[in-house]
């Protein structure tokens, strides 16, 4: 809250300019190389790219190309199949993580459970878990044959499936996996935030509701739902951000395969760039990409605009 | 309206509950740590078999003195700890230069830098490696802080100047008073007021760099120089059949991260998860 707000827009002299400047800019430089060089630059340099056949030989040349690379994308099988795969990550991760975050939430939140903090913590160990080492675990789990926990389980215990399931051998039992995976892994993070939020909600609004004779389904729909919402906007915001920028747990599970189909667009972007040097072409889904990803957060957007300097 | 039996009934499922979620998430990890137990599992051992292991430290032994594992834990450790001193320090100085200054164009500034946190990473790579190449810092751990410390600055400022706006301007008085500055205030005043969030962000930078492996692959040539998630994939590819190993060399990796977890977690949650995110 600085006191620029009380009297916006006033106009700083250009001496007095400096001399702010002066004084801020021990403290700013460093930020500002770091952020320039290692991000902002990068940044505009990836669209350059993007309309360049890049070549990253030192003194190579990298000739334009136009749209070549935009358009060569619509030509590809693999960026449909990255494209559908990051949209139904997206609707398919979003809705589940949320309930389930809300649900453990508030069951945790009842008065009654003890080991809150325990809880909590149990189910926040995926989340600082390292990604890599998740998905090992995914895939030992999901191992094909009956090795495998989840076709043991399935298979030689409840009988439920006739064979055991090549889990990661064919298209939609891989994108199970990787659903799966993304909704176990982060799950404890809307959890955490609900239950602080839920913590948050004065004791006084329930008490006085529950001598007016409120019950417990009452009080869920009139006093907790109407005082988390401002967080559920939040927390579907960032889980629809997370789960339109999934990678890791594709690119370490199933690598894209097979064929490609398990592909999304970040291991798209990272394939086409590392492994077949494509770096003009992978820019340019790049900042596809990113363009998607802002016109998508474009609400938050103008809300962290507008919070900033109130 | 409750009467008690209905009440226990009701504690009783939501208990279950719990604890079938606990289950979920806790389950895979005991179930890889007794996978570690088998010394010679050159096949996947069969779940019957992992449920009835007996404990043993042999892989762990193994992956930590025959495959170096021990190398490439000193290597993550001095990456990702000089990672988080310079981030951190550079973050909050970054974020007092915002909430104690006023400056023309600050507010632009400011947006630009938020701007950057919607765009996806993986874009930058490749210019980032380039900006490297340039300075001559492939396959150095050089070439590796510079991007941490200077790619984590928008973050760690966004987070750090919500806890820095929440300390009072009086408090500043009685360093000026005494003669001090700018520099003064930020070590004496706003630096110790705000340890939590400080140590939160320490917590975020720290397993943020160790867990990093897609930049570090690009930088990191030398095998010597490799860092735990690095070396975790190659060893894998090279003993893909062999779970056991995999995942003592796994464990090793993701100890410290869990133990610091859990040492601190009431803290870093809490300020994590709440105050930090939402103010986004």
């Amino acid at each position: 809250m600085s006191e620029s707000t009380i009297q916006p827009k006033k106009k700083v002299g250009f001496k007095k300019g400096l001399k702010q400047w002066k004084e801020v800019l021990p403290f700013l430089i460093l930020g500002l190389i770091g952020t320039g060089v290692f991000v902002i630059f990068p940044l505009f340099k990836g669209i350059v790219m993007s309309f360049q056949d890049y070549s990253i030989m030192p003194g190579a040349e990298s000739p334009w190309v136009g749209l070549e690379n935009y358009l060569k994308a619509f030509e590809e099988e693999q960026f449909r199949y990255a494209v559908r795969n990051t949209l139904l990550n997206t609707i398919v991760t979003v809705p589940i993580n949320w309930f389930l975050g809300l649900f453990f939430a508030v069951l945790i939140n009842l008065n009654f459970i003890k080991f809150k903090i325990t809880f909590r913590t149990l189910y926040y160990v995926p989340i600082i878990t390292s990604w890599i080492v998740v998905s090992f675990l995914f895939r030992y789990l999901f191992a094909s044959g009956d090795g495998g926990l989840v076709n043991y389980l399935l298979y030689t215990q409840l009988g439920v499936i006739d064979e055991p399931i090549n889990w990661l051998g064919n298209q939609w039992t891989a994108m199970l996996v990787i659903w799966s995976l993304h909704i176990w892994k982060t799950v404890g993070w809307a959890l955490v935030i609900y239950l602080a939020a839920l913590q948050g909600i004065p004791k006084s609004l329930y008490e006085a509701a529950e001598i007016d004779g409120a019950n417990a389904i009452q009080l869920f729909r009139h006093i907790t739902i109407p005082m988390v919402t401002p967080i559920s906007i939040f927390v579907i915001i960032q889980l629809v951000m997370g789960a339109f920028n999934i990678f890791p747990q594709v690119y370490f599970v199933t690598g894209g395969g097979p064929m490609h189909q398990t592909e999304v667009l970040q291991s798209m972007i990272y394939t086409q760039a590392f492994e077949n040097f494509n770096f003009g072409y992978s820019s340019a889904l790049g900042v596809m990409m990113g363009i998607a990803v802002f016109l998508l957060t474009w609400s938050q957007q103008k809300k962290i605009g507008k919070q900033k300097f109130y | 309206m409750k009467n008690k039996k209905s009440n226990i009934l009701s504690k009783l499922v939501v208990y279950s509950l719990l604890l079938l979620g606990v289950v979920v998430f806790i389950f895979p990890f005991i179930y890889m740590i007794l996978t570690t137990f088998f010394t010679e599992a050159y096949q996947l051992p069969k779940p019957g078999e992992v449920l009835t292991v007996k404990p043993n430290l042999e892989n762990y032994d193994r992956v930590w003195n025959e495959y170096k594992f021990y190398r490439y834990f000193l290597n993550s450790t001095l990456v990702a700890g000089v990672a988080m001193v310079g981030g951190l320090f550079l973050g909050a100085m970054t974020a007092y230069s915002f909430v104690r200054f006023e400056f023309p164009g600050k507010e632009i500034l400011f947006r630009a830098f938020l701007f950057t946190m919607m765009i996806p990473l993986v874009l930058a790579i490749v210019p980032q490696f380039t900006v490297i190449q340039n300075l001559g810092l492939v396959n150095t751990y050089w070439g590796l802080w510079l991007i941490y410390i200077g790619g984590g600055v928008v973050g760690s400022t966004f987070f750090l100047r919500g806890f820095f706006e929440t300390i009072p301007k009086d408090l500043e008085e009685s360093v000026i008073i005494d003669g001090g500055g700018n520099w003064r205030i930020f070590w004496s005043i706003y630096l110790p007021l705000s340890k939590p969030a400080l140590a939160t962000m320490a917590i975020f930078s720290f397993q943020g760099t160790w867990d990093e492996y897609f930049v570090a692959l690009t930088i990191i040539k030398d095998e010597a120089l490799r860092t735990l998630p690095i070396q975790l994939m190659m060893f894998q590819g090279q003993h893909a059949s062999n779970w056991a190993l995999v995942f003592a060399a796994s464990l090793i990796a993701i100890l410290p991260v869990v133990i610091i977890y859990i040492i601190f977690q009431k803290r870093f949650v809490q300020s994590g998860g709440s105050d930090g995110a939402i103010k986004g």
